[in-house]
């Protein structure tokens, strides 16, 4: 096991910049999602560091050891594809003992290993089977004991879970949480799925045309983005009209920052609080959705959202006027970009 | 294939495969019956009045050594060319499928598949151009090398060999291909990244995932060359003899139809038997 270090990588198909002076580091033993919309470069960074494809600049580092000249195959390292990528040739003890077997380590303690890294998974059971005789979460969890039986330095997974369905996406992420602390192996999981990476990970790094536009914690990320851009991407933002400022509680100077609040600091009342930030807003919708009730309202002419308990909230028409509320701590100072 | 459950689809299936059906009835099967008629007749109906059935047709094949013998150098021949088409075609496939990618790709691919758009006697006179003596690649040689050559390769079993492994490459290269370029990308990777190396890819992915493919294209290669007569015949001068050749004299020269027909279906089953006797081999290889 060892952390993954990533310094000022560039990567570019033809005039396209793929990857723009990309830094990262990556702790040993630590869940770290790498999380951004399609196209941001997520794949391109984690082939890199895989080594299915070499950066133009930049250095990689696993370990104490400089990778970035390495070929895949010297690398050390596993990884779990989108589509299993299972062997269809091979039965699902030949694949899990596939990575073994090249590094010859004799028959039996080959044997021993797929058994541990099969009860790993929880399928005992299925050695003798043909991958096309399992179903899609077997098949998943066949490639992750795969990935790793040859206790590799880092593990690599490129959007495994989108194949699957909504319930065994989440079965599978609790799954794939509960090894990866048992292993103890340092993980890098590509998603698009903002609800996944907060599950899963430790730390997030955000992408973004291929730059690291914010890393951190999730908590960190969430309460602190840098950007509007991160701000939207994990989790949602009401953003401050310019206009509505005056007389608010304000965590930041307004000519460097822009401010917002999340859904689910808000509080909705038919009379103005006598404490904490509050605007006067009109109530457009609101979604009962079990325990939890959605509130779309107009905030001096911006679409708000709010979440709260449904039964925290007065009876209320569509139209009537209303006032959201929130703490000032609750406010998010988020710089200004340049160029937006 | 998917099981059919529902009887409309059923009919629907019955109904979308009777054109194909029909054609095999009539392309295939009928011309089948008549020459399988034939070869049990004594004289053709049209040609001798007194026509009548017999066996001596059948009989011929062993009374004299002469056929089996024949048959024996055709099924080696068959096995030559064969193996040399895998042994230039799977690599040719191997290249064009997993490491060339976009234009290239397309344009090599005409450039195989070029020999099936030639008259196949166009093509055999070619090489019988380049082959001769003091034909294209003598010369080339000697204009290269600085000594005399004499390769003397017209009218040898090399020529014969050499005409129809060009003739019949395709075949195993596009087949081969095919299976190839199914293969998914992901699962070579998923292999690169546990440590294999080239070969071993090779070894224990490429080719037995796409060993269904290599084996259709040995068989289409296969089963023409033992048959095989033109290329034999212009190619091989003296040494073009061959079971195929004896067949075709038959129809053509001797005008024995019965005979020739007889001699077809002999071929027709020993080939049948080697293919039914490798199938569970080659099953069994596969795992
Ligand atoms: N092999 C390639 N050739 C050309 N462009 C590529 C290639 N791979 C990725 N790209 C480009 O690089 C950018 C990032 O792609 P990718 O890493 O796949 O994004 P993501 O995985 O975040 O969706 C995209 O604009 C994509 O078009
Ligand atoms: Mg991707």
């Amino acid at each position: 096991m060892s952390s993954v270090e990533v310094r000022n990588i560039t990567k570019s198909f033809g005039r396209a910049r793929a990857l723009d002076d990309v830094s990262i580091t990556f702790e040993d033993g630590g869940f770290f999602a790498l999380l951004g919309p399609s196209g941001s470069g997520k794949t391109t960074l984690l082939r890199t560091i895989a080594g299915f494809s070499f950066p133009d600049t930049g250095t990689i580092r696993i370990g104490a050891r400089n990778v970035e000249a390495v070929p895949v195959e010297k690398r050390d390292i596993g990884m779990m594809f989108q589509s299993y990528a299972l062997f269809p040739n091979m039965s699902v003890a030949d694949n899990v003992g596939f990575g073994l077997r090249v590094r010859r380590v004799g028959a039996a303690e080959e044997r021993r290993r797929v058994a541990e890294a099969l009860d790993l998974v929880q399928l005992g059971d299925k050695g003798g089977r043909m991958p096309h005789q399992l179903s899609g979460g077997q098949r998943q969890r066949v490639a992750l004991a795969r990935a790793i039986v040859t206790q590799p330095k880092v593990l690599l997974l490129d959007e495994p879970l989108s194949a699957l369905d909504k319930t065994l996406r989440v079965d599978m992420q609790i799954e794939l949480k509960r090894i990866q602390r048992e292993v103890g192996i340092t993980t890098i999981f590509v998603t698009h799925d903002q609800e996944e990476a907060l599950t899963l990970s430790d730390r997030i790094g955000i992408l973004r045309d291929g730059r690291i536009v914010q890393a951190g914690t999730p908590r960190e990320v969430y309460d602190h983005p840098n950007s509007a851009f991160a701000a939207t991407f994990l989790g949602e933002a009401n953003w401050l009209p310019d206009a509505a400022l005056e007389g608010l509680q304000l965590p930041g100077d307004r000519t460097r920052h822009r401010f917002a609040v999340r859904p689910e600091a808000l509080t909705l009342t038919d009379g103005r609080p006598a404490t904490g930030n509050a605007l006067s807003a009109r109530l457009e919708q609101r979604v009962f959705a079990g325990a939890m009730a959605t509130c779309l309202v107009r905030v001096d002419g911006e679409p708000w959202k709010l979440v709260a308990r449904d039964r925290d909230l007065p009876e209320m028409a569509p139209g009537s006027e209303v006032w959201v509320s929130w703490t000032p701590e609750d406010t998010l100072a988020v710089p200004r970009e340049a160029a937006t | 294939m998917a099981e059919i459950t529902a009887p409309e689809d059923r009919r629907r299936l019955v109904t979308l495969l009777s054109p194909a059906y029909l054609w095999l009835t009539l392309a295939v099967f009928l011309p089948l019956s008549a020459m399988l008629f034939f070869s049990f007749l004594t004289d053709l109906p049209q040609d001798a009045p007194d026509w009548g059935f017999t066996l001596e047709n059948y009989l011929s094949f062993g009374e004299s050594e002469v056929y089996a013998t024949l048959l024996w150098k055709s099924l080696k021949l068959g096995v030559t060319v064969t193996f040399f088409c895998i042994l230039i075609g799977y690599p040719c496939a191997l290249v064009l499928a997993r490491t060339i990618k976009g234009r290239a790709r397309e344009t090599l691919f005409l450039l195989v598949i070029l020999p099936f758009w030639s008259n196949s006697l166009v093509r055999i006179f070619s090489w019988a151009i380049v082959l001769r003596g003091n034909g294209v690649l003598e010369r080339g040689l000697e204009a290269v090398l600085p000594w005399d050559i004499r390769l003397n390769l017209m009218f040898t079993t090399h020529a014969v060999v050499i005409g129809l492994v060009h003739s019949y490459l395709p075949y195993v290269i596009l087949t081969s291909y095919l299976a190839l370029q199914a293969i998914d990308d992901d699962i070579v990777d998923a292999a690169r990244s546990m440590g294999a190396s080239t070969l071993t890819i090779l070894r224990r992915l490429l080719l037995p995932l796409s060993l269904p493919g290599l084996l259709a294209g040995a068989v289409l290669v296969f089963v023409p060359v033992v048959g095989s007569f033109m290329e034999p015949r212009i190619l091989g001068g003296r040494h073009g003899t061959y079971y195929g050749t004896v067949i075709e004299d038959q129809f053509v020269a001797v005008y024995n139809w019965p005979l020739g027909a007889a001699l077809s279906f002999v071929l027709l089953a020993v080939v049948l038997l080697i293919l039914g006797l490798s199938t569970p081999i080659l099953r069994r290889a596969r795992t």
